[in-house]
């Protein structure tokens, strides 16, 4: 249980099983007796979740001073001079007879379940069980495996009803649509009728299952346990960093599973980190070098694909786009490849769609914990990070509901945590910066006084921001985050940036302003995504480089990002597909992905993990850090490393950041290392751009992500591709009614880039005056209203 | 059947008899659940004696007085109120309503009868403990006792009774009617508070937390039943002393009992706590007249379907709950279901058993599992397709929900000696143990009924007749690798 003072001295003394255990006050019983080597089988508890004792399993004999008596060990708490036996005859009967009667209506159809294996039903039957069955009646039917989601299929035979997956959606997710139905010995599990388990999290009641009941659809039958092999990594599908381990049969990722990271995720995945791998697993990914001759693509030898790259850089004036995909490593060995071969280079890794880097770099940094420490107090500014950074949700869902943890919203609309936050502040787009300023002053209303408050109560204070709005000129989240991190006393801030290892593409100087390790520069790299497509349009570049970018998918100005892949002389792009940003590309390198690579990520709070190559990458793909080396080999140049290991011992040497990184205890530390990132200099604060005053008549427009759209890796995972929901313009519901539509039918829409059609639907999340689009949608492109340059985008919407 | 009482606009089912009456007082007339004929026949005046007094005064009354809870678990309501951990607030009184204890139909009569009696319980319970919302939860099948309960709340709310500012005394407190919606186990009062905040009846387990310390909503809370509450009114009007001085010390008051089955008078009867026994309760004209048709006894439950039986041996066992408990039953909710010599006995096993299966929430496995378990093995054999081994498993299945020696009354025809309550239980709940309870009970005390009714096992068989094919037998040598 996390929620334990696991930090506490030891306070009392056991007994368990003869021998003394010194546990800490609070501890639950079966938990303690692990510690101390005894373990008491279980199903239905989860050290992650609060107990129900609904199996029964966990009964042993416990004395507290009024004799021995049967108690469920998952709900009871340890007291001084506690004796327990869990192994006297009455235990070992009851644990024999809960497994019988757990047996009695269990199919066992091990033989063709995906659990068989690795399933605990399986184990504790070995270890306790009575070894037979004195059930002769017919057991219960079900009809096998149904669907419950997109994702996830139920047999209800094999349900044991422990009561994990509905108490995991329920009280973790925040998802009730699993629930137990009918009762008595009919109870089982489903969703309710029309209602699927449409979770982003559903992916967690498949691991937590202990029974074969809840199976995932990419993995079923697809390997039995103990043909896998396995690693543990961390997740790169966002900047959370989520510890997993990979699992592959015959060179194949098949499955990943959450690990347990205290730091980050605790054990928890969001759909997209469990099930994205399998983009990296699909037939669609780029296998050799291509080379552009004429309008067709033709595969080249890497020898002569390096020599190109090489030629392309080497004394030229570079642009880069991109980077946060690659590994530390990697990011390390392109800056020093580019570094030393051209004349010039300007990169970004954030394609117009995050925040200013001096703050992100600059501002002092918090780490989950801290944000979910109990008695804290959070700022989110941005989007709802149930889309963003679903692991984050989580364990601030958590914090709030069960530690204390009070949150303040400055978002453009309600999120899954306004039901639980203390205020929740909805400014319209061109009003978030002024509505910081309240919060902390506040005036304006019973929310933001008890913003202010909070804010003033010298409760320690974490500032999670990102840009909740991509409509919205950066630099009204970045003021509204200056503005609460200057005006506040012990406040730090987590960057709720999204995109893969985006922090080491930071702190690698992937940014205008700033060299590697978060050092200023006035000079050289001054151009941001938006300057770099400008350059490349206009010839000011001779190169640009796209590591992993797809600036006509990301970036919001696509004309402008069209403009500058078709005009730019010379185009490499490196990617594992062919997006439609490589289609432009003169040469196209093919990397090696998500479970190839051995290397290591930097997450939102700094933190240093080892992500670890379990699979071969498909045909002539390699390591991102191997075509940097190789493009420098091409030109003559030795970056002073041709291992990884190398490699690492470099980047130690010429990046202060990574001076400390023990790199070959990094493999075994279960949290990571966190990184001291401290600078020496203090970020300015970035002021919001004039809006236009509101009128009366147009609505303003937010545009902000959510988990599944039409992005790379959600479309090259078969099982995720289908779930992005068309583009509908979404109003609030007074706006809805004063348009006198039916839900879902087509409206006009109007900005200052023309007339467009969309269907339309009445939110309850918005707040009046505003309207929202998800971005990278099918139906509509967002990016059609945005104009480059306005502060805000204002629309009208007519009927007709 | 002939009450005693002239016709009532009633569900029959209470009897009169000469003793002391103090929750049934005004059951005869035909008005009783009004409130002209509650004032008229002193209604009320026992929270107006409460609100003269401070509350903890009002708490000391209760306590002095003994009333044990009449819900089943018999403990002493002025102790549990004590329970509470001292300023914190809010803090609830729920009533439970939710009567489904097979053979027990008191409580209904009390709503239907005299639904004012309970409204003014609730008012000093919460007086004295210093309540401001009371939960007043009445099972789902109950029509009538909700539609009175309801009419006479609001009365009582109109005539200033309930709600701001009781009789001008300053005193506030409002009562919520909440209707259960069909589960026997939200009888079970952990069952009840996950049902009130809108969850599945399903019980909590305690140890942790007794709802006294973390209940309704997660903050204290006295559940009592129906007719506990009803005493409070006498209570408060004639003293602590005056109550003790009815029936024993350690058992004071009246009590109803609801009797059912093979008597010549089923009904309920108020009856004086402690002393009166189960031969005068069945046999004496003022009671029950004896048994249908002047047959014989064959064995009766004492307190719900859920108590191990009685014989003909425990009749002269008065209604004393540190008498009976260690006879090998109890008291439980005041009912007594009676068997006459024709009794099926397994039949009858089957009928309480089958009920229990069904009632079981799903929670733990033992219940949801073994109940059903224990109902298929038995209607295989009252069905004669029953195998003596069957028998056995009956036993051990029962023991894998209720481990260690059962309680059971002694018996001089079969040399038994009697064996305690209570039982230990792999359960959080008693649903699960009272599955078990009448299949004990019956194989117990009437053998030979069962072995009539199997026939052997084929000695071809080996020891392990009863496992299906294909099921791995030896599994305990194997290691597991993984």
């Amino acid at each position: 249980m996390a929620d334990q003072p696991t930090d506490a001295p030891p306070a009392l003394t056991i007994t368990v099983n003869g021998a003394s255990v010194r546990c800490a006050p609070g501890e639950l019983l079966i938990a303690a007796a692990e510690r101390a080597g005894t373990y008491i089988p279980r199903f239905c508890h989860h050290e992650r979740m609060k107990p129900v004792g609904m199996c029964r399993m966990c009964l042993v004999d416990v004395d507290s001073g009024r004799g021995p008596a049967l108690q469920p060990s998952c709900m009871v708490t340890v007291a001084e001079g506690m004796v327990v036996d869990t192994e006297s005859p009455r235990a070992k009967r009851a644990q024999e007879g809960i497994l019988e009667m757990l047996l009695v209506n269990h199919p066992l159809d091990c033989p063709v379940c995906d659990k068989g294996g690795e399933c605990p039903l399986q184990d504790q039957t070995v270890a306790f069980g009575p070894g037979e069955s004195r059930f002769v009646e017919e057991k219960r039917h079900y009809e096998k495996p149904i669907a419950i989601s997109d994702l996830v299929y139920l047999d209800r035979e094999r349900c044991i009803l422990c009561d994990r997956c509905t108490r995991f959606a329920k009280d973790v997710a925040g998802d009730p649509l699993i629930h137990f139905i009918a009762r008595g010995n009919e109870t089982q599990v489903n969703t309710f009728p029309d209602h699927p388990f449409a979770s982003y999290f559903s992916g967690n009641t498949v691991q937590i299952c202990p029974v074969g009941a809840l199976t995932a659809e990419p993995y079923r039958f697809t390997a039995r346990p103990w043909d896998l092999a396995e690693v543990e990594s961390t997740s790169t599908v966002d900047t959370t960093g989520a510890r997993v381990v990979l699992q592959s049969s015959r060179d194949r990722l098949v499955r990943v599973l959450g690990l347990d990271s205290e730091a980050t995720n605790w054990g928890w995945l969001s759909d997209k980190e469990r099930f994205a791998y399998e983009a990296s697993a699909g037939p669609t990914r780029l296998v050799e070098p291509l080379r552009r001759e004429d309008d067709e693509f033709v595969p080249a030898r890497w020898s002569a694909a390096s020599s190109f790259a090489a030629e392309a850089i080497k004394d030229k004036r570079v642009g880069v786009l991109g980077g946060a995909r690659l590994t530390v490593e990697a990011q390390f060995a392109w800056s020093a490849m580019l570094e030393q071969l051209a004349t010039s280079v300007i990169a970004d890794t954030q394609l117009a769609d995050g925040l200013p880097a001096q703050l992100v770099l600059g501002l002092p940094r918090a780490t989950i914990a801290r944000a979910c420490a109990p008695g804290g107090v959070v700022v989110h500014i941005g989007a709802d990070l149930k889309e963003e950074l679903p692991t984050l949700f989580l364990r601030l869902r958590h914090a709030i509901q069960n530690d204390g943890v009070s949150l303040i919203e400055l978002t453009p609309g309600a999120t899954s945590l306004s039901p639980m936050s203390a205020a929740s502040i909805h400014p319209v787009p061109g009003a978030l910066a002024q509505a910081a300023r309240d919060a902390v002053s506040g005036t304006g209303g019973a929310a933001y006084e008890i913003a202010s408050r909070l804010l003033a109560s010298g409760r320690p204070v974490t500032v999670i921001g990102g840009r909740g709005n991509l409509a919205e000129d950066a630099s009204f989240a970045a003021e509204a985050i200056s503005t609460i991190v200057g005006e506040v006393d012990n406040v730090r801030f987590l960057p709720a940036l999204r995109r893969g290892n985006v922090h080491g593409a930071l702190e690698l100087g992937f940014t205008p302003g700033f060299g590697p390790g978060g050092v200023r520069e006035s000079t050289g790299n001054q151009a941001d995504a938006v300057g770099i497509l400008e350059a490349a349009a206009n010839g000011a570049i001779d190169t640009l480089i796209l590591l992993g970018a797809d600036p006509l998918g990301d970036v919001p100005d696509a004309d402008l990002a069209q403009h500058a892949l078709a005009g730019v002389a010379n185009l490499i792009a490196v990617d594992l597909f062919m997006t439609d940003s490589c289609r432009y590309a003169n040469i196209v390198l093919p990397a090696a992905g998500y479970g190839e690579v051995d290397g290591s990520f930097l997450n939102l709070e700094g933190r240093l993990s080892p992500v670890a190559a379990k699979v071969t990458p498909p045909g002539q793909a390699r390591s991102d850090w191997m075509i940097a080396v190789d493009v420098a080999m091409s030109a003559g140049v030795d970056l002073g490393f041709d291992s990884l290991d190398e490699c690492r011992m470099a980047l130690s040497g010429a990046v202060g950041t990574f001076a400390p990184v023990d790199w070959s205890g990094l493999a075994r530390a279960e949290d990571g290392q966190l990184l001291d990132l401290t600078r020496d200099w203090v970020p300015d604060l970035v002021p919001a751009v004039v809006a236009p005053p509101l009128d009366g008549y147009g609505l303003r427009l937010v545009v902000d992500r959510t988990l599944w759209d039409l992005g790379t890796m959600v479309q090259e995972s078969p099982s995720l591709a289908g779930l992005a929901n068309d583009a509908v313009l979404s109003v609030s519901r007074e706006d809805f009614e004063r348009l006198g539509v039916a839900p879902g039918s087509e409206v006009t829409v109007t900005s200052s880039t023309g007339t467009h059609r969309m269907a339309v639907q009445s939110s309850d999340t918005l707040p009046r005056g505003a309207a929202r689009l998800p971005f990278r949608h099918a139906g509509f492109d967002a990016r059609r209203l945005l104009a480059a340059g306005e502060a805000v985008i204002e629309i009208r919407v007519s009927a007709n | 059947m002939s009450p005693a009482g002239t016709a009532l606009p009633h569900a029959p089912g209470f009897i009169a008899n000469d003793t002391p009456r103090i929750v049934t007082s005004r059951f005869e007339y035909e008005d009783s659940y009004t409130l002209e004929r509650y004032l008229a026949t002193g209604g009320y005046e026992g929270i107006r004696a409460a609100l003269g007094r401070p509350p903890a005064e009002v708490h000391g009354e209760v306590r002095d007085a003994t009333v044990l809870g009449r819900g089943g678990a018999g403990f002493p309501a002025g102790v549990k109120w004590g329970f509470m951990p001292p300023n914190v607030w809010p803090r609830y009184l729920v009533v439970n309503g939710d009567e489904s204890e097979p053979g027990t139909y008191k409580d209904r009569l009390l709503m239907e009868r005299d639904p004012h009696q309970l409204i003014e319980g609730c008012l000093i319970a919460c007086y004295a403990v210093g309540l401001s919302r009371c939960f007043l939860y009445i099972r789902g099948e109950m029509a009538l006792a909700q539609e009175r309960v309801a009419k006479a709340l609001n009365d009582a709310y109109a005539a200033g009774y309930v709600g701001r500012n009781v009789l001008g005394s300053g005193f506030s407190v409002d009562i919520v009617l909440h209707w259960g919606a069909g589960a026997y186990v939200v009888g079970e009062e952990t069952a009840l508070i996950e049902s009130l905040e809108g969850n599945r009846g399903m019980p909590r387990l305690k140890p942790p937390y007794f709802p006294a310390a973390i209940g309704l909503y997660g903050k204290p809370t006295i559940v009592n039943n129906v007719e506990t509450l009803a005493n409070l009114p006498w209570i408060l009007n004639n003293g602590a002393a005056a109550y003790k001085a009815i029936g024993t010390e350690t058992s004071p008051g009246t009590r109803m009992v609801a009797v059912s089955g093979h008597v010549e008078r089923p009904g309920v009867y108020e009856i004086i706590n402690g002393t009166t026994t189960f031969r005068d309760l069945l046999y004496n004209d003022e009671y029950c007249g004896g048994i249908r048709g002047g047959r014989a006894l064959k064995a009766f439950v004492p307190g719900g379907g859920s108590a191990p039986w009685f014989t003909p041996d425990q009749l002269d066992l008065p209604f004393e709950g540190s008498q009976i408990g260690p006879q090998g039953s109890m008291l439980g909710s005041g009912a007594v279901m009676v068997m006459d010599e024709t009794t099926d006995i397994p039949k009858a096993a089957l009928s309480l058993t089958r009920f229990y299966a069904h009632e079981s929430c799903g929670k733990c496995v033992p219940c949801r599992e073994g109940g059903t378990w224990l109902e298929r093995i038995l209607s295989r054999v009252v069905d004669g397709n029953g195998t003596r081994r069957d028998l056995d498993l009956l036993l051990e299945v029962g023991a894998s929900i209720c481990p260690g020696d059962f309680p059971h009354a002694s018996n001089e025809r079969l040399g038994l000696s009697a064996s305690p309550f209570p039982y230990q239980m792999t359960t959080i709940c008693f649903v699960g143990p009272s599955a078990f309870a009448p299949v004990h009970s019956a194989l117990t005390l009437f053998p030979e009924e069962f072995e009539a009714r199997v026939r052997d096992d084929d000695p071809s068989d080996d020891a392990s007749t009863d496992r299906p094919k294909g099921v791995p037998v030896e599994l305990k040598g194997l290691t597991h690798g993984g």
